[in-house]
């Protein structure tokens, strides 16, 4: 038997699976898992989204569209980017509708990394960022963000991890997994330091329309940092719309031409159904959405509020969908805590070193997730930890 | 006004939720939950509470009618002395005052068609201000109360992912 591993790219022979990967295959052969570890809405995608498609559909739109994506949409986006934090981006040259965020920050580090580049990266993250960086030949360089600070990203870390060969500052804000929001001082503070040393920064603002506490800020409506901000941004979560595959980037006219350049050779265009649903998102999905985010902000506080209760230290997230409470106490790793929740109570929840090493000792919870299923995990988890 | 709101909204959507439960929801105490559900019922803004049922289940089948009635008002009561003489029998499940063709639209729920026919020809047909009366029979109810019955949207998302 040859062994077809030698043919491999030596890049992606060598990079490790994700550590999501392991523990899926292992909740998948449970049945009857209550499952906090999903990071996706637990609602369908709002009916009159569905319909719409359903519409465009019957009269047609089943072709590809233009590389950037419909023109229809941008102009929706860059009005949506006017009203919600006052910044315009054009739509004919600042804007491209991608699949999803995941084929948008790829795109912006491909169009941007040269092999050596460093990029910054605040850990814990989301799984993609450290292999995507990787693959298009730039190092990650982590800035690890823990509880003790709120996981809260610092112009200081920043400035200590710069190097000559800094090239990217990546932000995730709101962030997967800790739920942690960047606060305002923060962000100019880090804006400062990004103008300093020249960086560019990738904004992952997916999360944006889920916050709590604070109103989201925009990184690019920040002085200076407009130009050399890719903000990147989509549907899968405001509007339910994981399955559709649809997102953007918002940049300077060259930052997006050379990631469309990529995008129109490797992906052509997003799909038109997807990207008509998406329209029909934006313009009237904001009452649907609105509802869910306030039954996620109710599911919050009851989840922060039953961790601490357990004694496990819990950071009141302010954005996004999830919690990251620290399980030191039980003085199991996390994937032994992981592991033998799941056996022992059939709950599921990810481990938070699959969000980079810097994520051990604390784990995942998922609060998209019925409020009856999310009551009866939380009661399984604390008679779990009593009994350590 | 605001977690009153809150309140209403959460026994809307599930009226067996416990006061524990929308406490720990709304981050409140259980105490202030419980006297603003108590001041919610003393004010009438929580009239009852009831279950979602979908009948068509159960074998023991119950018939329902919309009917609409046209009426002339009455001065000074206008249309609420006629309405209440309809909403008082307790066959009567729902009256509406409506704008438009007729006046009145009442739900109406009986054992039999027959059962129906009875209360409409011989209570609300001949009802003193009553002009005329349109029965339409209830075939299949699909959602009722905001609720999907026989929803079969269920999860479908995979137990882990990013
Ligand atoms: C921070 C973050 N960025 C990007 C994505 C991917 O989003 P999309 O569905 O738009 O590809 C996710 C999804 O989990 C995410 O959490």
């Amino acid at each position: 038997m040859s062994n077809w591993q030698q043919y491999l790219n030596s890049t992606v022979r060598d990079m490790p699976p994700s550590g999501i990967r392991k523990f899926f295959n292992l909740a998948a052969e449970m049945d009857d898992v209550i499952s906090l570890g999903v990071g996706e809405p637990d609602f369908v995608t709002p009916w009159h989204i569905r319909e719409a498609c359903v519409y465009s559909l019957e009269r047609g739109y089943t072709t590809y569209t233009a590389n950037q994506g419909l023109p229809a949409l941008r102009q929706v986006i860059s009005k949506y980017l006017i009203d919600s934090y006052n910044i315009e981006y054009n739509p004919k040259s600042e804007l491209l509708i991608t699949v999803g965020v995941s084929e948008a920050l790829d795109l912006a580090l491909r169009a941007i990394v040269e092999p050596g580049d460093e990029v910054l990266i605040p850990e814990p993250c989301f799984v993609s960022y450290m292999p995507c960086t990787t693959l298009a030949g730039g190092k990650a360089v982590p800035l690890n963000t823990s509880i003790e600070n709120n996981f809260q990203v610092t112009a200081e870390m920043v400035e200590r991890a710069v190097t000559p060969n800094t090239k990217i500052l990546f932000l995730c804000n709101p962030n997967n997994p800790t739920g942690a929001t960047i606060s305002k001082d923060n962000l100019l503070a880090i804006a400062e330091v990004v103008k300093q040393h020249d960086l560019i920064v990738i904004s992952d603002e997916i999360y944006d329309q889920l916050t709590y506490k604070d109103e989201h800020i925009c990184f690019a409506t920040l002085p200076g940092m407009k130009e050399r901000t890719i903000l990147l941004n989509g549907f899968s979560k405001a509007y339910a719309m994981t399955g559709w595959r649809v997102g953007y980037a918002a940049s300077n006219p060259d930052f997006i031409a050379a990631m469309t350049k990529i995008h129109q050779y490797t992906m052509l265009c997003a799909p038109i159904t997807a990207q008509m649903s998406a329209m029909e998102a934006l313009k009237n999905g904001k009452i649907a959405m609105i509802k869910m985010v306030e039954q996620y902000n109710r599911r919050r506080k009851m989840v922060v509020n039953a961790f601490n209760e357990m004694g496990l230290d819990c950071f009141e997230p302010g954005g996004a969908f999830y919690a990251f409470p620290s399980i030191q106490k039980t003085g199991m790793s996390s994937e032994e805590f992981a592991e033998e929740l799941l056996k022992e109570t059939k709950v599921a929840l990810i481990p938070g070193n699959a969000f980079g090493p810097s994520g051990q000792g604390y784990v995942r919870v998922s609060y998209a997730t019925s409020l009856q299923d999310l009551t009866e995990a939380v009661k399984r988890i604390a008679s779990f930890v009593k009994k350590r | 006004m605001q977690l009153d709101k809150a309140i209403l909204e959460l026994l809307e959507q599930n009226g067996k939720i416990t006061n524990d439960e929308i406490a720990t929801l709304l981050d409140i105490p259980e105490e202030e939950v419980q006297k603003l559900i108590e001041d919610l019922e003393q004010k009438g803004i929580i009239a009852g509470y009831q279950t979602v049922i979908n009948w068509d289940k159960v074998e023991d089948e119950k018939v329902n009618a919309v009917i609409e009635v046209k009426i002339t008002p009455q001065r000074e009561v206008g249309f609420d002395a006629v309405a209440e003489r309809i909403y008082r029998f307790p066959e009567v499940h729902s009256v509406l005052l409506m704008s438009g063709d007729y006046d009145l639209v009442v739900f109406l729920e009986g054992k039999t068609m027959k059962d129906v026919a009875q209360f409409v020809s011989s209570k609300l047909a001949t009802m003193e201000h009553v002009l005329s009366t349109a029965t339409h029979f209830v075939l299949k109810t699909y959602k009722k109360h905001g609720r999907i019955l026989d929803d079969n949207e269920t999860d479908r998302r995979l137990v882990i992912s990013p």
